[in-house]
């Protein structure tokens, strides 16, 4: 008789919340600071950063200098546990889809390694369909989530000045990071080729958040992305699943893959089924309500792999729409180096680990060739060499005469170029475009028919193509960049072309990607209603960026974590009128 | 959470509160020469199996005697030692190439064959490895193959070869704790940002963007 069976527990949680990412992180911290009982199943181990980040660590203090494996993607000190392939775990892509996946399985998932920054959506994001009729309107407006944005800012801090832009709201903000040399020139330049530059928006706290003993105040390490060991930035492993698990109701097992999501004969959603990484055990829970916050693919996964008599298409999915329309931010970016900058003094010029400078998306599209915008991240100055460092010396070393006033030849060896890798130290720069892409009901992902992961559970086959919008608007990036950087002084290469599609990196290669669980008004086009209860089931709840219905040009973590708040509340307010 | 309070959370084991503050000054180095150079294997930053494979490539070894040899001759030609820092050599470098080839199985068809080619090169001309040749004559054959835009057509695949060696040569180098020293990065430690400093806005005109 074999050992495995699926153990059965008799404890009913208030919530189950599947994912610790920012909106399953946020919404175990709303619901287990209002009382509730509250079990987190999250695929990846436990981390804190306190003790489990990188954070002041020298390249050398890696035998390969901080550059990237198969499981740290970003980098050997980066906060995440890749990534693009995960053992045991593939997915699938048809129709020469060219499709890549990031999943961090950790505490915290993705937001111990993202950039921090941290738009709102504006009124034309969620309501962009009067522009030019080719995106669909949310079933909310920014009105709506403006509370809740205000709340995140708050609770959470995030850098940023106000300049009253039509559609990038201003938020409560903490003073941002003065910007660096090479930024400054950047800022000069882009204003002579007419884009404007604005300080950066980040969750960082630059200065201590008011009401708020357990995080301290950014110190300028410069190094967000290793995830901060004293909370300065924002990850949800440290500013929402660690505190909320302090109140005592919030219960959290790590190692745990959900499966999927259990219904009874009514429909309603019991609990999830979950395989435990660490005893490879099979384990059923039982919850009063589902809440996912898996990640848009990861969510989409799950209810497509709940299946019952009530729910034939996947839970939540009689509409047909769970899936599709993911889409993910365009992007295109360019670098280049600025000889005035040759010879630099030496200063701390780390910083915040996010951006300090950027160009919101201001253009009139009726003069251009796409539809909707980019904004561009801009970044550059005397970083901690780690590998890489040096790379290429020969493309920029004869381009500019020696110390002598004479001409140098490229490349080289010896003292010579020695003294060259110094001189050029701190002048390089970079700039990447990211834009809002049209979600579009061909752009889906789908469980394959054949292909279980290492656990047994059916993966996910995308489908996914960029259009013309897309690839016009990479164009446009381009052309901008060579503008700024001509304007700028600098040396550059030249623009990307039509070969590489101007640079447009492939679908998921931003990690932005959202909407495969839209939201509306009507059950028959939509899988969720305005507060992310889904029509079919009203007490499964979904909260990271599947119910995104269309991006903004605007990176979707500061708006997950609102929307995830405002679920949350609307929990609690109908579990007050016992409606869940 | 007040200054001093979140830098003694991040619980430095090696380091004394003052050696951090100390290090907040411009121009400070002691940071640097406090921490040692080798990777620390005892590591809450670190996941079991990134533990395991560092241990498993540190137990292989790729390079023959004779190639690492030819590539410490290679590197402190790259990067020989001078008035501020010392040699490729000084710098563990050759030990990083080594490692980087068995962590990056990319480069090593390209080092490998690149270093036979080399050899090759100077076997046809003097019967001898590269290793055997004269300073003077290794020097020689480097300036046909270090100069991308005025090498011969015929070098150009000693060429592809020589800017891998320099580009690992200058990172290996300039990651090292001696090449950090050397660049003089000043970073890496708790401080407070609070823009460009005054003179340098001032020598580069940027005082009112």
């Amino acid at each position: 008789m074999s050992d495995l069976q699926i153990k059965k527990t008799s404890t009913v949680y208030d919530a189950i919340i599947v994912g610790s990412g920012a909106g399953g992180g946020m919404a175990g911290y709303v619901l287990a600071n209002a009382g509730l009982k509250v079990l987190m199943l999250e695929a990846g181990p436990f981390f804190d950063p306190a003790k489990n980040s990188s954070q002041l660590k020298w390249a050398y203090e890696s035998p390969r200098r901080g550059s990237s494996t198969n499981t740290r993607n970003f980098g050997d000190f980066d906060g995440a546990f890749g990534g693009w392939d995960l053992e045991g775990e593939p997915y699938t892509t048809k129709d020469k889809t060219e499709f890549y996946w990031f999943r961090s399985r950790m505490l915290g998932g993705r937001t111990n390694h993202w950039g921090r920054i941290s738009l709102r959506m504006g009124p034309n994001d969620f309501r962009g369909h009067h522009i030019d009729g080719l995106t669909d309107d949310w079933p909310i407006t920014y009105d709506d989530v403006k509370p809740f944005y205000d709340k995140v800012d708050r609770l959470i801090g995030v850098y940023g000045t106000v300049e009253n832009l039509p559609n990038e709201p201003d938020g409560i903000f903490l003073p941002p990071p003065k910007p660096r040399l090479n930024e400054l020139y950047i800022k000069k330049g882009a204003a002579k080729a007419g884009v404007k530059v604005i300080a950066g928006r980040g969750s960082v706290l630059t200065e201590a958040l008011p009401g708020n003993k357990d995080r301290g105040a950014c110190f300028f390490c410069g190094q967000c992305g290793r995830s901060c060991k004293i909370y300065g930035d924002f990850s949800s492993s440290s500013c929402l699943v660690i505190p909320a698990m302090k109140t005592g109701n919030l219960k959290v097992i790590t190692n745990a893959m959900v499966r999927e999501v259990l219904t009874d004969d009514n429909g309603l959603a019991t609990g999830v089924s979950y395989i435990n990484k660490d005893d490879m055990q099979e384990y059923q829970v039982k919850g009063g309500m589902v809440i996912l916050g898996a990640s848009a693919g990861e969510t989409a996964r799950l209810l497509l792999n709940s299946k019952s008599a009530n729910h034939p298409g996947g839970l939540a999915n009689s509409s047909g729409v769970v899936g599709k329309y993911i889409h993910d931010s365009t992007g295109s970016s360019a670098g280049g180096w600025l000889p005035q900058l040759m010879d630099r003094k030496r200063y701390n010029e780390d910083g915040t680990g996010s951006i300090h400078i950027y160009a919101p998306w201001l253009k009139d599209n009726k003069k251009l060739n796409f539809p909707r915008g980019y904004h561009i991240e801009f970044g550059g100055g005397m970083g901690m060499p780690e590998y890489g460092f040096g790379f290429g010396i020969q493309n920029v070393n004869g381009s500019v005469p020696g110390r002598d006033g004479k001409p140098r030849e490229a490349g080289g060896y010896g003292a010579g170029l020695k003294d060259d890798v110094r001189r050029f130290y701190g002048t390089d720069f970079g700039m990447a475009g990211r834009g809002m892409s049209i979600a579009r009901a061909d752009n889906y992902c789908e469980i394959d028919p054949d292909m279980v992961d290492k656990f047994g559970i059916p993966v996910l086959r995308f489908h996914y193509k960029w259009s013309n919008d897309e690839i016009n608007q990479a164009k446009h990036m381009q052309e901008t960049f060579q503008s700024i950087m001509h304007e700028m002084g600098a040396k550059y290469g030249p623009p990307e072309g039509p070969e590489t599609n101007y640079g447009l990196e492939a679908p998921g290669r931003i990690i932005h990607e959202v909407g495969t669980v839209r939201m509306g008004d009507d059950p028959k086009k939509s899988a969720l209603n305005k507060y992310c209860q889904a029509h079919d089931c009203k007490n499964l709840f979904v909260v990271d960026a599947s119910p995104f219905v269309q991006q903004g040009d605007k990176n979707a973590t500061w708006t997950i974590l609102a929307l995830s708040m405002r679920t949350a509340e609307y929990i609690l307010a109908q579990r007050k009128k016992l409606n869940v | 959470m007040n200054r001093r309070d979140s830098l003694k959370a991040i619980g430095f084991g090696t380091l004394s509160a003052t050696m951090l503050l100390d290090a907040c000054k411009p121009g400070d180095k002691k940071l640097a020469e406090e921490t040692s150079d080798s990777p620390k294997t005892d590591d809450a930053s670190r996941q079991p199996n990134e533990i395991e494979r560092d241990k498993k490539l540190n137990d292989e070894k790729f390079f023959n005697d004779h190639e690492m040899a030819t590539i410490t001759v290679l590197a402190d030609i790259i990067i020989p030692k001078d008035a501020r820092s010392g040699s490729a050599t000084d710098a563990k470098v050759p030990d990083f190439i080594e490692f980087i080839v068995k962590d990056k199985p990319y480069n090593q068809v390209p080092m490998r064959g690149g270093l036979r080619w080399l050899d090759l090169q100077c076997l046809n001309r003097y019967d001898k490895t590269f290793l055997d040749i004269s300073p003077t004559q290794q020097l020689a054959l480097v300036d046909e193959i270090a100069y991308p835009k005025k090498a011969k057509p015929e070098m150009q695949q000693g060429v592809a070869f020589f800017n891998r060696m320099r580009d690992l040569t200058c990172t290996g180098f300039f990651t090292s704790k001696m090449g950090i020293e050397d660049i003089g990065y000043v970073g890496n430690a708790p401080n407070k940002w609070t823009g460009v400093p005054a003179d340098v806005l001032k020598q580069y005109g940027m005082e009112d963007v």
